[in-house]
């Protein structure tokens, strides 16, 4: 992503051959989402979005979303840090690991999660047992769920600006007498500063629109397991357009984010 | 020179296909005209009456997830009667299938859980002729294996110790088990609505909840893993199951011997040793 040879901007009028395909490729992307617009039931959206079912699931995404954030930077950071920082055997292979919730189907990381952390679990039945503690059904679930989709996004944008940062900076603040640590926190930490935004931002987007995984692990109950895309999808069943109103709100919260936070985002890519 | 040849295979292939596709509108210009409008009633005389001709080629049936097991067997014995012809499945969601096919998939024949599903085949223009009911299907309670919290009725599931999961309202098992909910003046809370009937039996097959509310078909196709738990409230709430051929059926000839099979008494014995009610 980052660290690559630098590229020159290209001036000029752009060859046909470039710029057909590649007007083909932006309509393929947002013609959907401007069909969304066109088939939206605008006269009763003011009902179908005032319902306190949609309130419920939109709050409920939002602070799951962040939640979900909130836990992959905590360990997601020292992970991605672990990765660029340290030699040791097998690296390639955790490397492979961490991402590989990018490449599985959501509803494999669901089952896997239920395998798991699920009451009859692996860890689930210690947690149950010793605890109290079962995970599906609740939304500590939902974080959960969505955490493990999404931090991938988070350790390999943050790894990838680790790499690209000068290791020196911290070599001279350790010779200098600060622990790694303080290294860490001190140097390294705001260098990487707009990689971790970026990479947060696309975990929460990502968690945002999180669905197999939350609803084979966490299952679906209003207010306290149905995220949007959960209530998009059961709408679907009985209500279509009731369901295309909730996309166009999803959509709105996810544009919002996405060009709110534009400036750092480009500064980090 | 392989890629003459690859051409000259896939010249053949498509020419099959083609010969193939034209022997089909054959079959069913001579069977299935005379019996696409006229009641279905006779179109079991009509299928048995061309089933000593010519079937062939692939029969597509979408129907209910909760078919699954049952409708595969009846899709083999079809196979085994009529050599040359084949059946395919696409198992799911009674609405989700309803809405592929008025989408414009190429189906023959679908079978839904429930005549509301059905009805927005049918409000298309895309079904061919009245829809029939073909089985019934009543709720159970499934309970993990030896029944530990001695549930034994649906009153029992309001006991808050209890993790229960239910269908969402918008799928027909959600909306059977509404039905009967309200008949018998009950609040049930579960901690989940779950997507569709497989997925609501799922959780207590993986022991994440302690009880669901399925078809007594699904508690039977899972075997010991789970245990029913019959409840009185349940015959408030039988559901349908509608059977119809399509009208834009690619092979509408065999099709209809296909609904034949399913509606027959032979059909009726792999059904009700499903668990299906007669309709």
């Amino acid at each position: 992503m980052t660290g690559g040879p630098r590229r020159r901007r290209i001036r000029g009028s752009a060859p046909l051959p470039l710029l057909l395909p590649a007007l083909i490729g932006l309509a393929f992307l947002v013609l959907p989402l401007v069909a969304l617009l066109i088939r939206a039931p605008w006269r009763s959206m003011p009902d179908l979005l005032t319902s306190t079912e949609v309130w419920q699931a939109l709050q409920l995404s939002l602070v799951c979303a962040t939640a979900a954030t909130a836990v992959s930077l905590v360990i997601g950071v020292p992970l991605a840090w672990l990765l660029a920082r340290v030699e040791f055997p097998g690296r390639g292979i955790v490397r492979a690991l961490v991402t590989l919730p990018l490449v599985l189907p959501p509803v494999v990381g669901g089952v896997a999660l239920l395998m798991a952390l699920g009451r009859n679990g692996v860890i689930g039945k210690w947690l149950d047992a010793w605890f109290g503690i079962t995970l599906p059904f609740t939304t500590a679930g939902v974080v959960v769920a969505e955490a493990f989709v999404a931090m991938p996004f988070l350790v390999i944008s943050v790894e990838g600006t680790l790499r690209a940062a000068d290791p020196r900076y911290e070599e001279a603040a350790t010779t200098l007498g600060a622990s790694r640590f303080t290294a860490f926190r001190r140097v390294t930490l705001p260098l990487i500063a707009p990689g971790i935004a970026a990479g947060a931002v696309l975990a929460w987007a990502r968690a945002l629109g999180e669905f197999g995984a939350t609803i084979t692990f966490a299952g679906n109950f209003p207010g306290r397991t149905q995220t949007m895309p959960l209530a998009v999808y059961l709408a679907l069943q009985s209500d279509p357009e009731a369901a295309i109103a909730l996309s166009l709100v999803l959509l709105a919260v996810s544009i919002a984010v996405l060009a709110g936070l534009r400036d750092r985002w480009m500064t980090a890519s | 020179m392989t890629r003459s040849v690859r051409r000259t295979r896939r010249t053949l292939q498509v020419a099959g296909a083609g010969a193939a596709a034209l022997l089909a509108l054959s079959a069913c210009s001579s069977s299935g005209n005379s019996s696409g409008d006229s009641s279905s009633a006779k179109s079991d005389s009509t299928s048995s009456a061309s089933a000593s001709g010519k079937l062939s080629g692939t029969v597509t049936v979408f129907a209910a997830a909760s078919l699954k097991e049952s409708f595969t067997t009846l899709g083999k014995e079809f196979e085994k009667a009529h050599p040359g012809t084949k059946v395919t499945f696409s198992f799911g969601g009674s609405d989700a299938l309803a809405a592929s096919i008025t989408g414009g998939a190429p189906a023959d024949v679908f079978a839904s859980a429930s005549p509301q599903t059905m009805k927005i085949v049918t409000d298309a223009g895309a079904a061919s002729g009245a829809p029939a009911t073909f089985v019934r299907n009543q709720l159970e309670i499934a309970t993990l294996p030896g029944n530990p919290d001695k549930v034994a009725s649906l009153k029992d599931l309001t006991n808050s110790d209890l993790k229960v999961v239910l269908c969402d309202k918008a799928v027909p098992c959600g909306a059977a088990v509404q039905k009967a909910l309200d008949a018998s003046k009950l609040k049930l809370t579960p901690v989940s609505y779950e997507e569709d009937v497989k997925a609501a039996l799922n959780k207590v097959v993986l022991k994440e909840a302690d009880a669901a509310v399925v078809y007594k078909t699904d508690v039977k196709a899972a075997g010991d893993r789970v245990e029913g738990v019959d409840f009185p409230e349940s015959a408030d709430a039988v559901n349908d199951y509608p059977i119809t051929l399509l009208k834009d059926a690619p092979n509408a000839g065999a099709a209809q011997a296909f609904i034949a099979l399913v509606r027959s008494a032979e059909g009726q014995k792999v059904l009700n040793a499903a668990g299906f009610l007669k309709p």
